[in-house]
């Protein structure tokens, strides 16, 4: 294992770290995985769609362990769970609003009910192939070694796609997360949006478990999002902050786990915990700096 | 046919507003040609999970007027909004929405549905909500410059500006106060230069001064811009001296004309098939007498009715 010491002169850290093939593979994957996560968590904060995220995301791990287990590429796994979860989601919950005499269950149950049922698929497949205790970390953590460029190249192209298909549904699609009823009287599918915003979101997903692990996709799916969106009300601006806070975390978290002996996961999931943080902290210690009054003493 | 709704085409800046920017009532819009009534409904029932919600209700309503719909809790006030929007199929009898088809004018008719209130959390600014109605439903990417970007941004504050929105309009949404919200959620209702505002119970959860205020802004809407408004009320005192005509729905039917022809006594009891007594209090409020409490089995009143929506086109 490389473990080569962080010297603080940034520009030969890089150096030494992108004199490596896999790192300048690592971090090109993990450009593409912070936009993709970073606007499509920020679509999945605004609708309050958290737990099905957490649920494709969980999915990811049966998928990488059945693609491991037949032989092929995890990401072929990964996409093909995630994906095939989102749509049981957003198919069969469907008509979540049906009347009272309707045998539809709600979407958080179902989505539960999902959740449960891929990771026993995941853990049956793990049992099934002998001898893969050291890749399961991995799956669950996240790691960068061994990302080959054919991996970067199809990390892209599903990316590209996802965010051209988000580009031409977006502008319906918030109208749809913000205002259904509304929306929905001036003749906007509503329905059919949120389920191709789930098998958007199940792509995303899919291509983030790849560097984050299946466990903590959230890290760039919903801590940036969540972040940006707490500093700004401007959809645009709370976007852009999203992907650009997404981009920092994901860079910085390689380089950390390059230079230090702990995992990749750790490190994104900890600089995006500690920018949420920074995010919830900084409108209030603005206040207060406007208003040292308040704090110096007003009249009892 | 580029625009087929030119004059609502909020970027032709060609057409003459009917706006705020025009003096109040000199620069009514010129009708069109034939203008014929904005809404038409003859005998129409609707049906919702297998039962008559209402039936025979016949109702014409005119440019620029102002019509309160009334009625007791769960006899189907926000149902007929709902079909007017073409989201509810009806039954039986005839519905026409300005000369068409319910559904086929809604680039026309503004929306308030019922209260609802944006969560303290929504991290996103009433402008954003106001500009949604202006083109939420297009798809694709807009612009961030150009003509049209800034005609739209104008467009946004004009309409911010007429509700008198304009102070708290760039906070977010869910730090409003729900008048506040109401405030935004009209302006995005008119945003598109409407013929026909459907409001469902704005009135409601604002205390009574608020109430005052926010009736007297729609009813100038209403005659400042020639638009007609339809609301759904649960209490008709606070729009009452602002009225052109009221529906007013009951178990037994419908019954439509002026206030002083529809809450009658006599009119009321027949609506109710039970006796019931319409009194005006001394300030010339209503007050009606021996309303029989509402069936039980309504709770589902506000139960969302989105499995219709697929009918819409």
């Amino acid at each position: 294992m490389i473990n080569p010491a962080f010297s603080w002169n940034i520009v030969d850290d890089i150096r030494t770290m992108w004199a490596y093939p896999f790192m300048v593979n690592a971090f090109r994957a993990g450009a593409v995985v912070a936009v993709v996560a970073g606007v499509m968590g920020w679509f999945m904060v605004l609708r309050r769609q958290t737990f099905a995220g957490h649920t494709l995301a969980l999915s990811a791990f049966p998928g990488a362990a059945g693609a491991t287990l037949i032989g092929i590429a995890a990401s072929y796994g990964y996409f093909a769970f995630c994906t095939a979860a989102a749509a049981v989601i957003a198919l069969a919950t469907r008509g979540r609003a049906a009347g009272p005499g309707s045998s539809r269950v709600s979407e958080s149950a179902l989505t539960g009910i999902v959740q449960a049922f891929t990771l026993a698929c995941g853990l049956l497949f793990v049992a099934l192939y002998h001898g893969f205790l050291n890749g399961t970390t991995a799956l669950l953590f996240g790691s960068f070694l061994g990302i080959t460029s054919s991996q970067v190249a199809l990390l892209a192209a599903t990316a590209a796609a996802v965010l051209a298909i988000l580009a031409a549904i977006g502008r319906p699609l918030l109208f749809a997360s913000v205002d259904p009823d509304v929306a929905a009287a001036r003749g906007v599918p509503a329905r059919a949006l949120s389920v191709a915003f789930l098998v958007l979101l199940g792509a995303a997903v899919a291509e983030t478990a790849q560097i984050t692990g299946a466990l903590l996709v959230f890290a760039l799916l919903v801590m940036p999002a969540a972040a940006a969106q707490r500093l700004t009300a401007r959809p645009a601006v709370s976007l852009l902050l999203t992907v650009v806070i997404g981009f920092l975390v994901t860079w910085a978290g390689l380089t950390a786990a390059f230079y230090s002996p702990y995992p990749i996961g750790f490190w994104v999931t900890s600089f995006a915990f500690a920018v949420y943080l920074a995010a919830q902290a900084a409108p209030v210690l603005l206040r207060r700096a406007r208003r040292p009054t308040f704090l110096a003493g007003a009249p009892a | 046919m580029q625009y087929k709704d030119t004059a609502l085409n909020p970027f032709t800046s060609t057409q003459p507003a009917r706006d705020q920017t025009a003096p109040a009532g000199q620069t009514a819009p010129a009708p069109p040609a034939d203008p014929g009534p904005v809404l038409e409904l003859r005998g129409a029932a609707v049906r919702v999970g297998g039962s008559v919600l209402w039936s025979g209700v016949d109702l014409t309503v005119g440019r620029g007027e102002f019509v309160a719909v009334l009625g007791p809790n769960g006899v189907g006030k926000s149902t007929l909004l709902k079909v007017l929007l073409g989201l509810l199929p009806t039954a039986a009898g005839q519905v026409r929405v300005l000369g068409q088809q319910p559904g086929r004018a809604s680039h026309q008719i503004g929306y308030l549905p019922q209260r609802r209130s944006f969560d303290a959390s929504a991290r996103i600014r009433g402008t954003d909500v106001v500009r949604l109605g202006l083109d939420g439903d297009r798809w694709g990417l807009p612009l961030p410059f150009g003509p049209r970007s800034r005609a739209a941004a104008q467009r946004v504050s004009d309409v911010i500006d007429l509700v008198g929105a304009a102070s708290y309009a760039g906070r977010p949404v869910g730090e409003c106060s729900g008048g506040e919200q109401q405030r935004l959620l009209l302006a995005q209702a008119l945003i598109r230069r409407p013929e026909l505002l459907l409001l469902d119970e704005p009135l409601d959860s604002l205390d009574l001064p608020s109430q005052a205020t926010a009736a007297a802004l729609i009813s100038r809407i209403c005659r400042e811009q020639g638009v007609t408004i339809v609301m759904v009320a649960h209490d008709v005192n606070p729009i009452l001296s602002h009225l052109n005509r009221v529906v007013y729905i009951a178990a037994g039917g419908a019954a439509c004309g002026t206030p002083a022809e529809v809450i009658t006594s006599q009119t009321l009891t027949r609506l109710y098939q039970t006796p019931v007594e319409v009194l005006t209090a001394s300030d010339g409020r209503l007050v009606v007498v021996g309303q029989p409490e509402p069936p039980a089995v309504h709770s589902d009143r506000h139960a969302s009715h989105d499995h219709h929506d697929g009918g819409a086109p």
